[in-house]
């Protein structure tokens, strides 16, 4: 197969292989499976295990053009119902269908980075957003009268998202520019600066800085830079985090829009300091919209020498993009290097940690997009420069991505340690009655809790911010978050693979009723063990809007849960006597049987 | 190995070497750390979680754990024993287990695991009950993996020791489940005599060998015999 061969028969360029693979035959069969396996000296079953794990792979065909409904809650909000109905209508499938004809997939997909201009979807590589049911009817015609994605007219997007390399509907929506990344950028200055010292310097003053990553977990990024340069190798990686799979999160895009130079001259810093000479941009497939316009910005830079075999002061220091395929886990930094070498995007046991064997063995650093922009920008303009926002420990501007109820969702870079209130203040969300920092893993506070600040201190965020008014249901949202977990779990350890699914399955009972105080007991110890023994981040923190929304709201648990008066008379229905022996008959199954909504 | 080292664990001063995980040096030292996915002859995968341990008070896995000198590790308290109950429930949850009718009966270490613990009836959690077929293409072995418990022992022991690859996962989450390299069992390269299929491997009942069912009379079964990881305190729940 030619496509294999474009990738050197490399095993681990399997991801990408089955990238072009599914974009060309639409699906990945077991005959191109035994295909894919010979040649690349691989086993069938292996090809399977890729192609079953990628939410962007099938196994039967899809149609031409897939279309994929963000359901995220923000975009339940703001109407993802009524779109689906008016897809679904006109081109005359359901969810999970391709059209007879193959001409069309339907199907919903958790959040792709437009929160701030939900609803939205994605047909094949094209975003569409703002989506009103006229807007959808308009597009679902166009698609049903033979336009393909790009040929649909669509309102313009703004700022760099006019290039034509980018082209694309897409808003950045940036309503505060700060000093550090929004704001006025000189082309290369820190990277001009950086060359002209020695690499441990450069390391120090990124911990000088006290820069913290900004991908969510905070940890000190000079130092995970020097234990990487410490690790004696033949080859150092650098990989840039651009999986933002964060529901809610969508800072990340607007950088790679409208800050690509920086972000790469901050990898760049980066190879110099730790002696990389590989690099790659993990760029999540929904983003695959800005894909062009990025290999033309690493293009002109080999032809500018600073990137390829004319970086002699870089050692050849070259980046690849290796393009995501659909699993929110790939951008935890361990389960991500596993996608890179074209493996089941699984994280790795620790120890070893990537800085000391990562991608393909060799230490690697990966680093969110926003902290390599914040790097090239230290090196700039100096660690007191930067110091001199945010707090003690969270120094610098975070960009925040805020969307749901309030009048102005976007983007906004603010010093760390800003109250949540002031946040609301400025995004315009008088009426705001709870608010969830951090995305799906982080926490849901009330309003007597605006006053926390936002910062490594207080209230971390990778950046996402989502507002909800007092007119949204708690416990759906709670609901959503789960579901969102159970789907994207990857299912290595028991705790977070199971219990997730038993941590839904309640909260859907207490939402119908049918649960007592006893209940919340249960979720807390069901929640502590998922959240103590899993293996990665993504169990660790999946029993946070559960936790968090119990201690926070507790009355809206209270509203729904039934006190036991007498004896076991609440909890008694038939349902659960019926239980055991259902167990034994074999029918019904929330996992298995679609139909089933629980015990 | 030239330098050891010391750690404690529940109180006991337990020495180790450089590399060697919390496991394997209490293994070493005849100390029993309750276990599923591990198994002696097969690389740690740190998946089942029944391992967990507290090492200076953080949760780890001792399978997958290196040990570290000087640490104070903590695996018998009433905290981790409610995690490893929780966790053996929710992969008795998570399959079809009915012990009564199955041929692991009695060898079967998730099982042998639920009375070590003191787990003896059924719990909180609800049942997830998967329907999948039930591979009996081959002449001598039939897949059944609706009581898989994930372990991957098979994957390891056919692709490290037989050198196969017949089994590998497939699917992700909860959906999750063992594949075999072909369209079912008798499209694969798979023998009854290799290392993946031997009796214990599969620490449940998912790998049968035909015509051996039921080989081994009730009272004279392995954990019949002695409970899984020796005779020791069983826990009263
Ligand atoms: C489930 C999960 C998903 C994650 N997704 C992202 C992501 O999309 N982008 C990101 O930068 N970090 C993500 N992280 C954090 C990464 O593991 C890692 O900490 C980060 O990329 C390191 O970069 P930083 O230090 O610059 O933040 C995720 C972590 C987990 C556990
Ligand atoms: S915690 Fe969840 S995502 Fe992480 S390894 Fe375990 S199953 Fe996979
Ligand atoms: S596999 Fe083990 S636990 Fe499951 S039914 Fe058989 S004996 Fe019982
Ligand atoms: S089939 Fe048996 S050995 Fe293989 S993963 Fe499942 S439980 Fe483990
Ligand atoms: S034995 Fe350690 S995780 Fe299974």
């Amino acid at each position: 197969m030619a496509i294999c061969e474009r990738f050197g028969n490399d095993r681990t360029r399997l991801l990408d292989i089955l990238l072009e693979v599914q974009a060309q035959f639409r699906f990945v069969g077991p005959s191109l499976m035994e295909c894919i396996a010979r040649q690349i000296s691989t086993y069938r079953v292996e090809v399977e295990g890729m192609v079953s794990f990628y939410a962007f792979f099938s196994d039967t065909p899809r149609g031409q053009v897939v279309i994929r409904l963000c359901d995220d809650i923000i975009d339940r909000h703001a109407g993802t119902g009524e779109i689906a109905r008016v897809f679904s209508r006109i081109l005359g499938i359901g969810f999970g269908d391709t059209s007879p004809d193959g001409h069309f997939t339907l199907e919903y997909t958790p959040c792709i980075g437009m929160s701030d201009q939900a609803p939205a979807a994605l047909l094949n590589e094209r975003v569409v957003t703002c989506l009103t049911p006229e807007r959808a009817e308009e597009i679902a015609l166009g698609l049903m009268g033979g336009l393909n994605p790009g040929e649909l007219e669509l309102p313009e997007g703004d700022g760099n998202n006019l290039n034509p390399l980018i082209g694309s509907t897409v808003r950045n929506n940036i309503r505060l520019r700060g000093e550090v990344l929004l704001g006025e950028v000189p082309a290369d200055a820190g990277l001009r600066k950086t060359l002209r010292r020695p690499p441990d310097q450069v390391m120090e003053d990124v911990e000088r800085a006290g820069l913290l990553g900004l991908g969510g977990a905070g940890f000190p990024t000079g130092h995970k830079w020097r234990m990487a340069a410490d690790t004696p190798a033949e080859r150092r990686i650098v990989i840039c985090n651009a999986d933002e799979g964060e529901p809610g999160t969508f800072k990340d895009r607007v950088l790679l829009t409208e800050r690509a130079d920086l972000m790469i001259e901050g990898m760049t810093i980066a190879a110099y300091a730790i002696k990389a000479d590989g690099g790659i941009i993990y760029l999540r497939g929904e983003y695959a919209y800005l894909r062009n316009y990025l290999e033309a910005v690493l293009q002109r830079r080999r032809d500018q020498g600073l990137l390829g075999a004319g970086a002699d002061r870089l050692g050849g220091f070259d980046i690849r993009i290796q393009m995501g395929a659909g699993a929110y886990i790939c951008g935890e930094e361990s389960a991500l290097i596993s996608s890179c070498e074209g493996l089941r995007g699984e994280p790795k046991n620790r120890p070893p940690y990537p800085v000391e064997s990562g991608y393909l063995g060799y230490p690697t650093i990966v680093g969110n997009v926003e902290t390599f922009c914040c790097a090239a920008r230290i090196l700039d303009r100096g660690a007191a420069w930067f110091r001199s926002w945010g707090t003690k420990a969270s120094p610098g501007t975070k960009l925040l991505s805020v969307s749901g109820d309030c009048e102005r969702p976007g983007v906004y870079e603010l010093p760390f340690g800003v109250s949540v209130r002031e946040l609301l203040d400025l995004a315009g969300a008088p009426d705001a009655a709870a608010v969830q920092v951090g995305g799906a893993s982080g926490q849901m506070i009330n309003m007597s809790q605006f006053d926390r600040r936002i910062c490594q201190e207080d209230l971390p965020t990778g950046g996402s911010v989502m507002v909800f008014s007092a007119r949204r249901n708690i416990l759906e949202i709670v609901e959503y978050f789960l579901d969102f977990f159970i789907e994207e779990s990857c299912g290595y350890c028991t705790p977070c693979r199971v219990g997730n699914v038993f941590l839904k399955q309640r909260i859907g009972k207490i939402r119908q009723g049918l649960c007592q105080p006893e209940d919340l007991d249960y979720l807390r110890e069901l929640g502590r063990t998922v959240a103590e023994t899993s293996r990665c981040g993504l169990g660790h923190t999946s029993p946070n809007p559960v936790l968090s929304s119990i201690a926070n709201f507790p009355l809206v648990y209270a509203a729904l849960l039934k006190e036991n008066r007498n004896g076991r008379e609440a909890s008694f229905n038939i349902q659960s006597a019926l239980e055991e022996s259902r167990h034994l008959a074999k029918r019904r199954s929330m996992i298995y049987d679609p139909t089933y909504d629980g015990d | 190995m030239a330098e050891t080292f010391t750690f404690s664990l529940d109180g006991g001063k337990i020495s180790a070497h450089p590399g060697q995980s919390i496991m394997e040096a209490a293994d070493a030292a005849g100390v029993y750390i309750p276990r599923l996915c591990d198994t002696e002859g097969l690389k740690p995968q740190g998946s089942c979680r029944v391992c967990v341990v507290k090492m200076n008070g953080r949760t780890v896995a001792a399978c997958t754990q290196p040990a570290k000198a000087d640490s104070v590790v903590e695996s018998e308290t009433p905290e981790i024993l409610g995690y490893r109950r929780d966790l053996v429930r929710m992969l008795f949850h998570e399959g079809n287990h009915l012990c009564p009718i199955c041929e692991a009966s009695g060898r079967c270490e998730l099982q042998a695991m639920a009375y070590r613990l003191g787990i003896t009836q059924s719990t909180k959690y609800p049942y997830l009950q998967p329907v999948r077929p039930v591979d009996a293409s081959h002449p001598d072995i039939v897949l059944d993996t609706n009581r898989c418990i994930l372990c991957g022992r098979c994957i390891r022991a056919s692709r490290d020791i037989d050198g196969k690859n017949v089994f590998e996962y497939v699917g992700r989450g909860i959906h999750k489940k063992v594949g075999v390299n072909g369209d079912n069992l008798a499209d694969t390269n798979v023998s009854i005599d290799d290392r993946a299929i031997h009796l214990d491997i599969c620490p449940v009942g998912c790998i049968i060998q035909k015509g051996r069912g039921f080989f081994t009379p009730i009272g004279k079964r392995q954990f019949d015999l002695a409970p899984i990881g020796g005779e020791e305190k069983g826990h009263e729940e």
